[in-house]
């Protein structure tokens, strides 16, 4: 049987899992921008928090994926539900893109540009909400495009721990070693991740500032 | 040093130095026990080498900067005892690098002050309007802009633009035409001049050139090493015989060409 012809006959079951996988990653992404924006903020405002937080960061990026996710099993609301515990442990990994790229990006925004914004009576909330922010725009998203790219991948793993996705595929390809079965699982992570990267950068490209 | 040329009182204060200082937090004094004032509808320029402190003082009047001794009062009230925001928004502020926002068009660089101060739409806009065809841009074709689609005046125009938004009555400007190449800064300082007459704002200009000093000064204050060195009327400042005021109008004749007193 031909990888397409065994791709047609489980399309059903490949879509679902393909649905599952966005769905991990969807709702990672979102909960990672909610915290990761606000932290990389608070790193610009605060610059003695910047170790910590981007320390911690780093540190939950060092742990392998699958450790993470035995680590957090315990952990009583979140061990209840695969699916719970896998976006807990893919949004520790989404974090520090998000976190460095938010606070580089205001970092980055030009000191007359800021200077001009406070000398013309601006209030701190109005200089991050109408000049800061809309200006590291694009390098926030470059920091979202990274982490979902991350993300999709990673997420794979989640099928360890039963929160489905297209690592399904790929964990019982190995167990049964099947190559087609693994692929089923694989190509279209893959698939998603090029998708993802291509659309974030098209967008963070229009986000750019004009200089 | 010399004497500080207090001229005919009984006009209106509308900036006053009293002893003010600024103290970096690693105790490098930036500026030290320097008093002046400003009166309504002068043009103070305070002239002097970078680094000696002129932007700081400037910064001293909008608060961006608050003295670690003395005080600087606007409008007879010390500028800790002003609200920042309303201090703020009560002066006009044109930067070195103009600071045009540059997601902004220039329409919304402009009227940024009025949104700010909940203007109805109706009239920002022709505020707006009005303040282009001041600074002679015209609204049709300017104000949809971008500030990276303009010229270098162009721009510099803007930015005086936007510092009138909301019709301040005083007016900082720091370096105001020092990216522009000789002959656009000598247009754009002329039309500055035709304007503040119309206007009659109280201004503080900062700059390092001579001939922008006495172009555009109703006096000049000569600052050095962060301190006042000497307040001159332009036509004091080509007469002193002191060192510095000397070496700056030798240095004129030299290079720039001496024009005709103000």
């Amino acid at each position: 049987m031909s990888l397409l012809e065994y791709f047609l006959r489980h399309q059903r079951e490949i879509l679902q899992a393909t649905v599952e996988h966005i769905w991990l990653v969807g709702v990672t992404m979102l909960l990672s921008v909610a915290i990761g924006v606000p932290l990389g903020v608070l790193v610009t405002r605060r610059p003695w928090l910047s170790k910590p937080i981007l320390g911690g960061a780093n540190i939950a990026e060092t742990i392998p994926s699958l450790a993470l996710f035995g680590f957090l099993l315990p952990v009583p609301w979140l061990g209840g539900r695969a699916d719970r515990l896998a976006i807990a442990a893919l949004t520790l990994y989404a974090l520090l893109p998000i976190i460095r790229n938010t606070s580089a990006g205001i970092a980055g925004v030009d000191a007359a540009v800021r200077e001009a914004a406070r000398g013309m009576g601006m209030t701190e909330r109005q200089i991050l909400f109408q000049v800061e922010l809309p200006l590291s725009l694009s390098t926030v998203l470059a920091g979202v495009r990274v982490a979902t790219v991350l993300t999709i991948g990673i997420a794979t793993i989640a099928a360890a721990v039963g929160a489905g996705g297209l690592g399904e595929f790929i964990f019982r390809g190995l167990a049964m070693v099947n190559n087609q079965l693994i692929l089923a699982g694989a190509i279209p992570a893959a698939l998603l991740a090029l998708g993802a990267d291509f659309l974030l950068s098209v967008l963070e490209r229009r986000l750019r500032p004009a200089r | 040093m010399s004497s500080i040329a207090n001229r005919a009182s009984g006009r209106e204060p509308v900036i006053e130095f009293r002893h003010a200082s600024y103290q970096l937090n690693g105790g490098q004094e930036l500026l030290s026990d320097v008093t002046f004032t400003v009166e309504r509808g002068e043009t103070l320029v305070l002239l002097g080498r970078s680094g000696a402190g002129k932007t700081t003082a400037l910064k001293l009047i909008n608060r961006l900067v608050e003295p670690s001794e003395g005080e600087v009062l606007v409008e007879g009230r010390s500028t800790i005892a002003w609200d920042p925001i309303s201090l703020r928004r009560h002066i006009g502020y044109v930067i070195q690098e103009i600071g045009l926002f540059p997601h902004f068009t220039v329409e919304r660089n402009i009227s940024l002050v009025p949104r700010l101060e909940g203007w109805e739409e109706g009239r920002t806009h022709a505020r707006v309007k009005e303040l282009l065809e001041m600074v002679g841009l015209d609204a049709g074709k300017f104000a949809r802009r971008y500030p990276h689609e303009l010229s270098g005046g162009q721009r510099q125009r803007v930015g005086v633009a936007r510092a009138l938004a909301a019709d301040p009555p005083i007016l900082l400007m720091d370096e105001p035409f020092g990216a522009l190449d000789p002959l656009t800064r000598g247009e754009v300082q002329r039309e500055f001049q035709a304007l503040e007459r119309r206007l009659r704002k109280t201004v503080v200009i900062v700059t390092h050139h001579v001939s922008e000093s006495l172009a555009l000064g109703t006096r000049i204050g000569l600052v050095e090493a962060g301190k006042l060195a000497g307040m001159y009327s332009p036509k004091e400042f080509l007469e002193s015989t002191e060192p510095t005021t000397a070496a700056y109008v030798a240095h004129l004749r030299m290079h720039e060409g001496i024009e005709g007193g103000e």
